[in-house]
């Protein structure tokens, strides 16, 4: 296909894949980071980095998974510069989580997105790509850069650990104003990182 | 990329509460509920201004 520049046309069906994907990239960007309004301002990031990098973008692929790939470099990248500390703003948490009009819910969201938020990152994004973005394992581990193996092992043990907080109702406040406990989530950061996903070539 | 630093398999406690993936613990709606009720926010002019600008630039 085109060798450096795009036609408009493909110009304008990545500019409307883009659009598309938006709501998701901000869906999984909450889940990431907890906070709407760094969630956002992480998903604008991410879309003026994917219009940046557009030649670099297979036509005919999954854009979803793709601009994924991006946010989470992103967010990595943020996470170290100390930008998001995961911070859990509960009134901001309550008023956006409600379950949608009608549905029953059993479980309260803001303490499931509390939980969530507990969990190592890496733990925490792959539950977030298969559990809640629907991704295969393959994709998901494609996204993060990993072996499938390691994705399974990571949504397992966020299942399990999810499952006991969320039967026993004991959902621990991550402290992060605990200089050891930050710097405990700054390791695993590394960590995450170092297992880099596609898109990291810069 | 078959053998990147694998982690260690879980031993017992998960395979114990959860065998099999059809026995779905009622969480996981909840999680699925989180994600969709973003998806489905309407989208805040900020970004709707920002897909605007694209075009201008290159």
């Amino acid at each position: 296909m085109a060798d450096d520049t795009r036609t408009p046309s493909q110009k304008a069906d990545f500019k409307r894949e883009l659009t598309d994907v938006v709501p998701h990239l901000r869906a999984f960007a909450r889940g990431l980071c907890g906070r709407p309004d760094m969630a956002d301002d992480l998903v604008q990031e991410t879309m003026l980095k994917a219009w940046a990098a557009q030649d670099r973008f297979e036509p005919g692929t999954s854009m979803r998974a793709w601009t994924f790939v991006i946010l989470r470099n992103a967010y990595l990248t943020d996470m170290r510069r100390n930008r998001f500390r995961g911070e859990y703003d509960e009134n901001v948490a309550e008023r956006i989580l409600t379950a949608p009009a009608g549905q029953e819910d059993p479980i309260h969201l803001s303490d499931m997105h509390r939980a969530l938020l507990t969990l190592p990152p890496e733990r925490r994004e792959a539950l977030l790509l298969v559990g809640a973005g629907g991704f295969s394992y393959e994709e998901a581990a494609s996204i993060c850069g990993c072996a499938v193996g390691t994705i399974k092992s990571r949504v397992g043990r966020a299942r399990s650990a999810l499952n006991s907080m969320m039967e026993d109702g004991d959902i621990p406040q991550r402290s992060v104003n605990d200089a050891t406990a930050h710097r405990a989530i700054l390791k695993e950061l590394d960590m995450v990182a170092s297992g880099n996903g596609l898109a990291s070539k810069d | 990329m078959t053998s990147e630093k694998n982690e260690k398999p879980e031993k017992g406690s998960e395979s114990k509460k959860m065998t099999g993936e059809q026995q779905r613990p009622e969480w996981a709606n909840g999680l699925r509920q989180l994600y969709d009720a973003v998806v489905e926010e309407p989208l805040p002019d900020t970004f709707k201004d920002l897909l605007a600008k694209l075009d201008k630039k290159s």
